[in-house]
C-alpha cells in the first residue's frame, strides 16, 4: 500500500481551493449548528465571507441572519456600504449596539473620543447570548495576528465567551465538528488560510464592491500616534497637531478614532493589489492602534471573547 | 504587474522540542521577506524583554503569551509563505508529548513532513514518534532538515551518521520520498541561502526543495470520486441539486454515479460552483451537482463513481486516542465521518502500538496520547474507504457525547508497517 500520491491535474489555483475550502466550512457549521449568525463590519473581510455565504447556499437566501456590532464610531461610508450589501443579498441585518451597553450601563462610557474597541466584547457577547446563537462566523484571518495564528478554524467559547488556547479541540481533516452544550458557542473562521493579498486578489477576480475609503481619495488627517487619523466627529484635532489634506487610503476598516490611513494614490482594485504585494508594514501594523497596547493585546482580548 | 496564480501545498513541521523547529520556520519566513519590518520589530523587542539576545527567530510562530514565557510551543501556528509559482501554508507542530493531539491536528492535512532535528542527538523518541503519526495519518513525503550543523563544526560525519537512522525508518515507514539537507537555522546556512560551510552537499536547500517537491494531493487516484453531501440547494422550478466538496477522483457530467448506502445507480447531468458551470470537478472543489434520477438523497449519503466504497457498521480502525481517561472495550461515543455523525460502541481493542518498535502489543485498553488498533461499531451504516487509498473517506473523529470535545482521530483499517 506504499503510495507515490500523484499531482492533481491543473483544475484549480490557489483562489479556487481556498474559496471551496471557505464554502465548505459554512455549510458544515450551518448544518451541525442550530442557530448561526455571521458577523459584518462592512470591512473587505467581512465583505469577502457573506459573498462566499452567498455562493455557498444559492440560489436559496442565507440561512442565518448578519449582525454588525456597532460601536458608534463607525466611518459613515462604512455604514452606507454595510446596509446597501445586506439589502442587495437580501440579509436580514441585526445591528446591536455599543451604545445600548453603556446605556444600560453594563459598561463605562469613554466619552465621545475615547476608544470604544474594547467595549465591543460585551456588546458582542450580550448580542450572542440574547439571540441564542451558537456559531458566529468571522472574517479573521490567522495571518493578521500571533494569536490569530494559533487558533482554530472553529473555536469553542464556553458560557462566558472565552477562548482558551490551552485547550483547544483537535480539529483533524476537514471533520469540523461544531456540537455546543447550552450557553456554549462557537466562533467559525471560514477565511482562516486566506492572506491579505488572497482577498484582495479574490475581491479583484469576484468583482466585488466594497466602501469607498478603500480607495485613494484626498482627506483631513492629523498625524497621531505615527498614524494618519482622519479628522471627523471622533478625531479633533488636539494641540499641536496639525491638519493635512492628503491622498490616503485605508488598509482596515476599524472604529474611525483608532484606524490610521495610509498615503497611497491606488485608487482601483489592480492599484491595491500591486501596492499590497511590495509593502513593508503589515495591514494591522500600519493601521490599528487596538493592537499596540501590549505584545499579546489580541490574545488577552480574545482570551475575553473579542472577535 | 499581473501576479501570478498559484499552486498550493500544505506541510507540518515535525520534531522534537529544542531541535530547532519554530526557529526553522522562522528563519524562512524571514529569508523569504515573508515577514512584514513591524511584525520583525515586534520579534526583536520580545527577544530582548526575556533576555534570549537580538532576535530569537522562534517567536516568529510562538505567539502565545504561556509559549514565550516558557520556550515551547504549545498548539499549531499556521503560517503562510508564497514564492513566484506556490503558496505554502505551515503548520507548526507542538514537540512535547502532552501536545501530541495538536501535531495529528497539523499533520491530517498536510501534503508533506517538515522534520527538524538536532545533528547532535539524531533520532529522538519524540520525533520517532510523530513520524510514525506522520505516516500512520498518510502525510508520505519527507523534506528532513538536520539542523544545528553550525555547533557540529560542520561534520559530514556526524551528518551521514543521522542519514543512515533516518533510511532505517523511512524503509520501516513505507515513505514515498525523503530529501535530508544539512542546515543551520539560526545562521541560515542551506535554508533559503546556500551554504559556504557543507562542500560536501551539493542537494537543495530548503526553500528548493518545497518548491520542487510534487507532494501535493490528498488522496490517490484511481480509486474512485467521492462526494459526500453536505447540502441539498433547492433550484428554481422544483429541481434539486446536492452540494459537497469532491474528493478522489474528478467528476464529470455524464459519469454514473451510485448514491449510497442507498445503492441507487444514476447519472451526473451537470456541475456547477454557485452560477459557474464545471466540465470537471476535482478534488478540493466545492461545488453542486445534478442527478438523471429523483432520489431521496441527503446530508450523510455519498454520491461515489468506481470502484465503489465500501457499506458498513463494523471495520478495524486504527485510534490515535487523545481522551484524559483510557479507552476500553464497551465504551459509547458518537462518530463524524464525512458529512455524518452516529452513535459507535468500541467493540474490542486489539492492540497497542509501541512507537519504539512499530509492533502492535497485546492491550485492553488506549491511554492518552496511545495508538492502537480497535473494533468498531456504528449505530448507522457508514460509507467508507481504506485511510490507505483516501483521506477524507477513510477517516473520522470521536466526540465525547458530554461534552462534545473531539477525543480520537480514526483512520479506517490498518496499516501496512503495523
Amino acid at each position: 500500500m506504499t503510495t507515490t500520491p500523484l499531482r492533481l491535474p491543473r483544475t484549480a489555483d490557489h483562489l479556487d481551493l481556498l474559496e471551496s475550502h471557505a464554502i465548505f466550512i459554512l455549510r458544515e457549521v450551518v448544518a451541525e449548528c442550530e442557530r448561526p449568525v455571521l458577523l459584518f463590519s462592512g470591512g473587505k473581510d467581512s465583505a469577502v465571507l457573506l459573498h462566499l455565504a452567498a455562493k455557498a447556499f444559492a440560489p436559496q437566501l442565507l440561512p442565518f441572519p448578519i449582525m454588525h456590532i456597532d460601536t458608534g464610531q463607525n466611518f459613515p461610508e462604512v455604514l452606507k456600504y454595510r446596509d446597501k450589501v445586506a439589502k442587495d443579498v437580501g440579509a436580514r441585518l441585526i445591528v446591536a449596539k455599543v451604545q445600548d451597553s453603556i446605556d444600560q450601563g453594563k459598561v463605562a462610557d469613554p466619552g465621545p473620543m475615547g476608544s470604544r474597541n474594547r467595549l465591543q466584547t460585551v456588546t458582542l457577547l450580550d448580542a450572542i447570548t440574547d439571540n441564542g446563537f451558537d456559531a458566529a462566523f468571522g472574517g479573521a484571518r490567522r495571518d493578521e495576528d500571533k494569536a490569530r495564528a494559533k487558533e482554530r478554524i472553529l473555536s469553542f467559547r464556553d458560557a462566558f465567551g472565552q477562548w482558551d488556547p490551552r485547550q483547544q479541540r483537535p480539529e483533524l481533516w476537514q471533520l469540523y465538528q461544531g456540537k455546543v452544550n447550552p450557553g456554549e458557542h462557537l466562533r467559525a473562521f471560514p477565511l482562516s488560510d486566506w492572506t491579505e493579498l488572497d482577498i484582495w486578489q479574490y475581491i479583484e477576480r469576484e468583482n466585488m464592491s466594497l466602501p469607498e475609503i478603500y480607495f485613494a481619495h484626498e482627506r483631513e488627517v492629523v498625524l497621531r500616534d505615527n498614524m494618519w487619523l482622519a479628522v471627523g466627529p471622533f478625531v479633533e484635532p488636539r494641540e499641536g497637531e496639525v491638519v493635512e489634506r492628503r491622498v490616503v487610503r485605508f488598509r482596515t476598516v476599524g472604529d474611525a478614532n483608532c484606524t490610521g490611513a495610509v498615503d497611497s494614490t491606488a485608487d482601483t482594485l489592480a492599484a491595491i493589489i500591486d501596492e499590497i504585494a511590495i509593502a513593508n508594514v503589515s495591514e494591522r501594523g500600519a493601521t490599528r492602534a487596538d493592537d499596540r497596547f501590549s505584545e499579546t493585546a489580541m490574545e488577552d482580548r480574545k482570551r475575553e471573547g473579542y472577535f | 504587474m499581473k501576479l501570478a496564480l498559484k499552486d498550493l501545498l500544505r506541510l507540518a513541521t515535525i520534531g522534537s522540542v529544542d531541535d530547532g523547529k519554530s526557529t526553522l520556520i522562522g528563519r524562512l519566513l524571514v529569508d523569504t521577506r515573508q515577514l512584514f519590518d513591524d511584525q520583525l520589530d515586534a520579534v526583536v523587542a520580545a527577544s530582548e524583554k526575556r533576555g534570549v539576545g537580538d532576535l530569537d527567530l522562534s517567536f516568529v510562530t510562538d505567539g502565545l503569551r504561556a509559549e514565550r514565557e516558557q520556550g515551547i510551543t504549545i498548539d499549531v501556528a499556521y503560517r503562510y509563505a508564497s514564492t513566484p509559482t506556490r503558496k505554502f501554508i505551515i503548520a507548526d507542530c507542538p514537540g512535547h508529548v502532552q501536545y501530541t493531539r495538536n501535531m495529528a491536528t497539523g499533520a491530517s492535512t498536510a501534503d508533506l513532513a517538515l522534520v527538524v532535528l538536532d545533528v547532535a542527538h539524531g533520532l529522538k523518541e519524540q520525533t520517532r514518534r510523530h513520524l510514525c503519526i506522520a505516516a500512520l495519518l498518510g502525510v508520505h513525503n519527507l523534506i528532513v532538515a538536520v539542523n544545528k550543523l553550525d555547533e557540529a563544526k560542520w561534520s559530514q560525519t556526524a551528518f551521514q551518521g543521522v542519514v543512515d537512522e533516518l533510511e532505517t525508518i523511512a524503509r520501516e515507514l513505507g515513505f514515498a520520498s525523503m530529501t535530508i539537507i544539512p542546515i543551520s537555522a539560526l545562521l541560515g546556512d542551506n535554508v533559503v541561502e546556500p551554504s559556504a560551510n557543507t562542500p560536501w552537499y551539493d542537494g537543495p536547500t530548503v526553500i528548493e526543495a518545497l518548491e520542487e517537491s510534487d507532494a501535493g494531493t490528498w488522496t490517490r487516484t484511481g480509486h474512485g470520486a467521492r462526494l459526500p453531501i453536505q447540502w441539498v440547494l433547492r433550484q428554481p422550478g422544483g429541481g434539486r441539486t446536492y452540494a459537497g466538496m469532491v474528493n478522489g477522483d474528478s467528476f464529470r457530467p455524464g459519469d454514473v454515479v451510485t448514491l449510497l448506502p442507498a445503492n441507487i445507480k444514476t447519472a451526473i447531468t451537470a456541475i456547477h460552483s454557485g452560477v459557474k458551470g464545471r466540465a470537471e470537478a476535482g478534488a478540493g472543489l466545492s461545488v453542486d451537482v445534478k442527478l438523471a434520477d429523483e432520489t431521496d438523497a441527503g446530508r450523510g449519503d455519498m454520491l461515489a463513481s468506481e470502484p465503489l466504497p465500501t457499506v458498513t457498521n463494523e471495520f478495524v480502525a486504527t485510534i490515535c486516542w487523545f481522551g484524559e481517561k483510557p479507552l476500553v472495550a464497551g465504551q459509547r461515543l458518537r462518530l463524524k465521518h464525512t458529512t455524518k455523525v452516529t452513535p459507535v460502541r468500541v467493540n474490542t481493542i486489539d492492540g497497542v502500538v509501541d512507537i519504539g518498535t512499530l509492533k502492535v502489543d497485546a492491550g485492553r485498553q488506549l491511554a492518552t496520547n496511545e495508538i492502537g488498533l480497535a473494533t468498531l461499531r456504528t449505530a448507522d451504516p457508514l460509507v467508507v474507504d481504506d485511510y490507505g487509498d483516501n483521506r477524507v473517506t477513510g477517516s473520522f473523529v470521536l466526540i465525547d457525547e458530554v461534552t462534545n470535545a473531539t477525543v480520537a482521530a480514526g483512520m479506517i483499517g490498518r496499516a501496512t508497517f503495523l
